[in-house]
């Protein structure tokens, strides 16, 4: 009893330092940020390999999802005799949450693992202490521009996984099904608001990216030097991502969804 | 992989997520901001607002005009306040009435507007005075079942 | 002989409880090659890491060129390790870049050089270790040697006035060991600079250095030029030199009594 409640004591306390020394990284992150904006090259190299190269899965998913969103739409909404609503309900459902969440949950296995193992291997074999004895700080050439890529990419992914979605849910709704074409569109776009329901989710999506982001590069740069240590950084990087953006996605939605 | 090939990757994919961004701006959404041109606030008092929400629309003849910005209590009047917002374009005379509609039977709540026919308009911040509470349905029944009962009373007196 | 380029004075390093350097003393004069030796795990790479101001002392003084090590700000410690050069034990090329860039990396983040000087400086560096011919190869597409003079050649890119091997013969056939020790030497006079080799390969140590420490339990415990070391009869130093499993350096872990622990097992 007394031993689960003193590893229950050290298990807090450990969160508690993760969670200072987390936000200091960030904090060096932010300080050292300015060669990823001197130096556009190092960044846009990053906004390759996270953003382009998350483009096809992004983009894919995207449409089946927004196919799926049509069909089980459709079934429910037909029985209310109010299908011309099918638009509203797709893109509500993409643009608030889905578009955001399951982009960042798929950027955060695509890129955010890719980020964590370059920057855990860089540290297995010393590139990173190499950098550091070369007076190079690490954060500045290696940390900062994979977060800034990152937390460009995200914002730009969750657009596209929306847009392709609706598009998916038209193409079932209206070319495949039958729905009214101007229906579709007009009631969405009555329903749907730029600044309530779009910015919000571009807003979510800025949030996940960072949250993202910065989880990868922390895990990579804080892992055990091993090959078993980086393969748990990975791990650690994909599942703490996934809680981080659905806990985040509650909080976002409790303030911004309220519904007065 | 060079750079100027990954920089035009990194372009392409870009543009199309500033454009998808731009579809869910433009096609998928509607800007508020755009569809209500110089805005003013008027404010009505209710007995009763119903469902009411703020965003909610603010419809004349039909015709969506602006949006409510606002819901507040009044504890001196004992009233709701709803603040809305309405499109510069157009102007209402001082004798409007407000009413609480629900579109369809179980639909959303909005602000119906009737233009009255005095000559002089409503002033940006100005109050409108005549003001029609939102139908409750649970009081309508009721009063509904009253009536009914109060038939059946004098039925029998006949 | 002027003051030493770099000097430890009675220097004491944990890691929390682990204490890895006890008490140490010594110095690395100007133009001389300098190794120190000892087993593994004798916190030879830790003096590296010190010298380069990675660790900071527990107790003690690092002085490098005349400056505090562990008294240094950031700026202050980067303006002095660019004057100094680590040859990593792996070599710790960046996988991501082709040699040729590799080698021009501490060049571009340190000057404002343009580009053909730049490409004229990397190729006289490459050409100093024998790969200007692999200039556009991949670390990946390199022998282990290869890659090791890749990583010398990048860690003189700035001419610095100290160069920190860590284990620069670990796992190199006969040939690359013997070109490695030889570029130590060579470069070391080239450049007028200083080395410090933390090895445990004494028999290729002794014929390019100028002076040993050997190091064990986180005490200098034996200290000589070559030839002092050669003929030294100092137990421990004699042990590490003819190899011999047993000698003041254990065979076995500090243990029990070994029939005890063998009847108590069977009982």
């Amino acid at each position: 009893m007394v031993g689960a409640i003193r590893r229950l004591g050290t298990l807090f306390i450990n969160g508690v330092w993760q969670l200072g020394f987390i936000t200091r990284f960030f904090w060096l992150i932010l300080v050292y940020s300015g060669q990823s904006f001197t130096r556009l090259h190092l960044t846009l190299r990053e906004l390759y390999f996270s953003g382009v190269m998350s483009l096809l899965i992004i983009l894919v998913s995207g449409l089946f999802v927004g196919l799926v969103l049509g069909l089980q739409g459709y079934e429910t909404l037909q029985r209310y005799g109010a299908s011309d609503s099918l638009g509203t309900l797709v893109a509500l459902s993409l643009v608030r949450e889905l578009g955001p969440v399951v982009a960042g949950l798929l950027f955060a296995s695509r890129a955010g693992s890719a980020v964590t193992a370059e920057i855990g291997l860089m540290k297995v074999t010393e590139q990173l202490k190499a950098m550091d004895m070369m007076a190079v700080s690490p954060i500045a050439r290696v940390v900062a521009p994979r977060f800034w890529g990152g937390v460009i990419s995200m914002p730009l992914l969750a657009a596209l996984f929306s847009a392709m979605g609706v598009f998916g849910g038209w193409l079932i709704g209206v070319v495949a099904i039958g729905v009214d074409d101007g229906a579709f569109w007009s009631q969405m776009q009555s329903a749907v608001d730029f600044r309530y329901d779009v910015l919000n989710g571009v807003i979510k999506s800025c949030v996940f990216g960072v949250a993202v982001a910065l989880i990868a590069v922390f895990e990579g740069y804080d892992c055990v030097p091993t090959a078993e240590g980086v393969s748990r950084a990975i791990t650690r990087t994909v599942v703490s991502s996934a809680l981080a953006i659905l806990a985040l996605d509650f909080v976002m939605t409790s303030f911004m969804f309220r519904g007065q | 992989m060079s750079r100027t090939t990954m920089d035009l990757w990194v372009g392409v994919f870009v543009a199309a997520g500033i454009a998808a961004l731009l579809f869910l701006a433009l096609k998928v959404g509607s800007i508020s901001g755009s569809d209500i041109q110089s805005p003013y606030t008027l404010i009505a008092r209710f007995d009763n607002i119903g469902g009411l929400k703020a965003r909610a629309p603010v419809k004349v003849a039909g015709v969506l005009v602006g949006r409510v910005a606002e819901i507040r209590y009044d504890n001196e009047r004992f009233q709701a306040e709803v603040v809305f917002t309405v499109d510069g374009r157009y102007k209402f005379p001082t004798d409007t009435f407000a009413n609480i509609l629900t579109s369809g039977l179980l639909g959303e709540q909005y602000v119906g507007l009737d233009p009255g026919g005095e000559d002089k308009l409503l002033a940006p911040g100005d109050v409108i005075k005549k003001t029609q509470s939102a139908v409750v349905l649970e009081k309508l029944i009721s009063q509904f079942m009253f009536n009914k009962a109060a038939e059946g009373d004098t039925a029998p007196a006949k | 002989m002027s003051e030493p380029l770099v000097r430890l004075e009675n220097v004491r390093f944990a890691y929390g409880e682990r204490t890895i350097l006890r008490d140490i003393s010594l110095s690395i004069p100007r133009g001389q090659v300098v190794a120190i030796m000892g087993g593994s795990g004798s916190g030879k790479t830790t003096l590296l890491r010190l010298i380069g101001g990675q660790e900071r002392a527990v107790g003690g003084r690092v002085t490098v060129d005349g400056q505090d090590v562990a008294g240094l700000g950031r700026d202050a410690l980067y303006a002095l390790r660019r004057r100094m050069g680590m040859l990593f034990q792996f070599g710790a090329l960046f996988t991501d870049m082709t040699v040729f860039d590799n080698v021009a990396f501490p060049l571009r983040e340190h000057t404002d050089l343009p580009p053909e000087l730049i490409n004229d400086l990397v190729m006289m560096k490459l050409h100093a270790v024998g790969l200007r011919g692999a200039a556009r190869l991949m670390p990946g597409e390199l022998s282990g040697g290869m890659a090791r003079r890749v990583a010398l050649a990048r860690t003189i890119a700035l001419d610095p006035m100290l160069l920190m091997y860590d284990e620069p013969f670990t796992g190199l056939d006969p040939i690359s060991l013997g070109i490695i020790g030889q570029l130590i030497r060579r470069l070391n006079d080239a450049l007028g600079a200083s080395s410090v080799i933390v090895t445990h390969d004494i028999q290729e140590s002794l014929q390019i250095v100028d002076y040993i420490y050997f190091i064990s339990e986180g005490r200098v415990v034996a200290e000589g030029t070559p030839d002092a070391i050669r003929n030294s009869t100092d137990p421990f130093v004699h042990q590490f030199v003819h190899a011999e499993a047993d000698g003041p350096v254990p065979f076995h872990y500090p243990a029990g009594d070994y029939a005890t622990a063998l009847v108590g097992g069977a009982g």
